[in-house]
């Protein structure tokens, strides 16, 4: 990790002391609900992937009440979130769960803490490249780019194995080889760079991660 | 008659070329039979959906769907927003009722904007919408049945709605336990809708690529269920379902030793077919599991 991010994470230690709840309220996208959470269980109980997990939102909203700051930033939990929304729409207290598990995924990677090579922070990572860079996703440079996340040598095992849908997604007219040279983009592509560069320079300041 | 207007953001995955390419082929029929006209926004971007969370944050992500807005705002005033794709329809309208609930936000995504020149109004509250909502709420079952000349008599379908044409929003305020709007789309058309008890299972969305054994397990059940409840195919009303649900059932066959072969189709296309649509024009040519019953049907 770069120092400027361990420099991050050292400023949020310092600011907030061990009041972690505090820090995920000002700094984690919708993070002023977690303290309305009653610990019923019913969204550890709603999720898809919830077996998988080693937290459930349940138990992540008790950690950070209960200032577990490394174990939470750490937990690859929060990555395993597939945005069903199964857990937000029978939540009792009408926390924004969805949400505020993003969030957290997000603000421990800002920081660096959030488990490496963690694959759906790899995807999630190449998805936002790939739309920012030409504005809108371009399929088959993100399906190229998921093959070779591993190296190489995995890549082309990785597209071996998936050979028969791809072929057969290029022959149902529903994936185009040739976007590999010249693909879907939007025409202001310098200008949502801009857009963006400044929206997140906007958001480090407000969080203090700048 | 005049046509009902309506600006209209694709997404990513319904270009040309792209994998529910199909599904804007058969919108086509549709609208003309039933007066709708979709305006495309122009130069729209990404939507950033929901995993543009983790390199994205918050501001990005909802500026991502704050230029869209504005541009909607700027070219097609006044009409609604339309989109296929539940996970599009969502990042709108929360993109939407987040800056219209915090005059702070709105101000940093403005401020934000300006860097395309773009502004929006700090009253914008357009409404977002699936279109699924333009054909239930504006059309109208009965109006989705007139144009009918082909019923699909004796076709069995499970109605596989999925997490986000569901939640958190929902479709005609129908619950998300057992949402009924796809199973009457089903009827209306004359098909059957059996019952289906992965109905809004999740089928591990963007996780199907990172997370491929466990995102398959899921599509193992919503597809072994459609198969023990007698359908003929399952419907969907998300370009990702459909992806996930049709392609990984060759890699399920060749791991697990079944046998599936269940096509998936969009509600669009059944539409299509029950109003006269060509095989082509249904988008049914673009199907990797080719939904046979359907094909007959329109090839008539
Ligand atoms: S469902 Fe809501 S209240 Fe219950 S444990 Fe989960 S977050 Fe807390
Ligand atoms: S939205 Fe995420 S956390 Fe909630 S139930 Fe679905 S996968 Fe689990
Ligand atoms: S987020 Fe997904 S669905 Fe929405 S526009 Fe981008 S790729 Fe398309
Ligand atoms: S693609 Fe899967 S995860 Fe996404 S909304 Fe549809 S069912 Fe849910």
């Amino acid at each position: 990790m770069t120092t400027a991010m361990t420099t991050a994470n050292e400023t949020a230690v310092a600011k907030y002391k061990n009041n972690f709840l505090k820090e995920v309220e000002a700094t984690v996208e919708e993070g002023h609900w977690v303290k309305m959470c009653m610990q019923c269980g019913v969204c550890a109980g709603s999720c898809p992937f919830g077996p998988h997990w080693e937290h459930s939102p349940q138990k992540i909203f008790m950690m950070i009440r209960a200032g577990k700051r490394e174990e939470v930033l750490k937990s690859d939990s929060m990555w395993m979130c597939t945005s069903c929304y199964s857990c937000m729409v029978r939540c009792p207290r009408q926390l924004p769960i969805t949400h505020i598990m993003h969030g957290l995924a997000n603000y421990a990677y800002r920081l660096g803490l959030s488990p490496r090579g963690q694959p759906n922070q790899a995807i999630a990572k190449l998805f936002w490249d790939s739309a920012l860079k030409y504005g809108r996703v371009n399929e088959l440079k993100f399906s190229l780019a998921m093959y070779f996340r591993d190296g190489f040598v995995q890549g082309v095992k990785n597209a071996l194995a998936m050979q028969g849908v791809g072929l057969g997604l290029v022959k149902a007219g529903r994936l185009n080889p040739l976007e590999i040279i010249s693909g879907h983009t939007c025409k202001d592509t310098s200008g949502i760079h801009k857009m963006i560069a400044k929206a997140r320079e906007i958001e480090d300041r407000r969080r203090g991660l700048a | 008659m005049t046509k009902k207007q309506y600006a209209f953001y694709p997404g990513c995955s319904s270009q040309k070329g792209a994998s529910a390419a199909n599904y804007i082929t058969s919108f086509g029929v549709i609208c003309d039979k039933l007066d709708i006209q979709l305006n495309e926004i122009p130069d729209w971007n990404c939507c950033a959906a929901s995993i543009g969370y983790a390199e994205g944050g918050e501001l990005p992500r909802i500026v991502m769907g704050a230029r869209n807005l504005a541009l909607s705002d700027q070219h097609l005033p006044g009409q609604d927003i339309v989109s296929g794709c539940p996970a599009c329809w969502l990042a709108n309208r929360e993109a939407t009722e987040r800056l219209q609930h915090s005059s702070s936000l709105m101000a940093e995504a403005n401020e934000a904007l300006k860097e395309v020149s773009l502004n929006l109004r700090t009253d914008f509250n357009t409404k977002s919408r699936h279109f699924t909502e333009v054909l239930i709420e504006d059309i109208g079952y009965a109006g989705m049945k007139a144009p009918v000349i082909k019923p699909l008599d004796g076709v069995k379908i499970a109605g596989y709605v999925g997490c986000q044409a569901n939640r958190p929003y929902g479709i005609a305020g129908e619950s998300f336990e057992n949402p009924q709007y796809l199973d009457k789309m089903i009827e209306t058309v004359g098909a059957e809708a059996v019952p289906y008890d992965q109905k809004v299972t999740c089928c591990g969305g963007a996780l199907a690529f990172s997370e491929p054994e466990k995102a398959q397990a899921l599509i193992r059940n919503i597809v072994e269920s459609a198969y023990d409840h007698g359908a003929d195919l399952i419907v969907t009303p998300c370009p990702l379902c459909q992806a996930n649900v049709e392609i990984y059932q060759s890699e399920i066959n060749k791991k697990q030793g079944t046998k599936f072969n269940m096509p998936v189709v969009y509600y669009t296309q059944l539409l299509n077919v029950a109003y006269g649509g060509s095989i082509k024009e249904s988008g049914l040519d673009g199907q990797l599991i080719r939904a046979e019953k359907l094909e007959k049907i329109a090839g008539k």
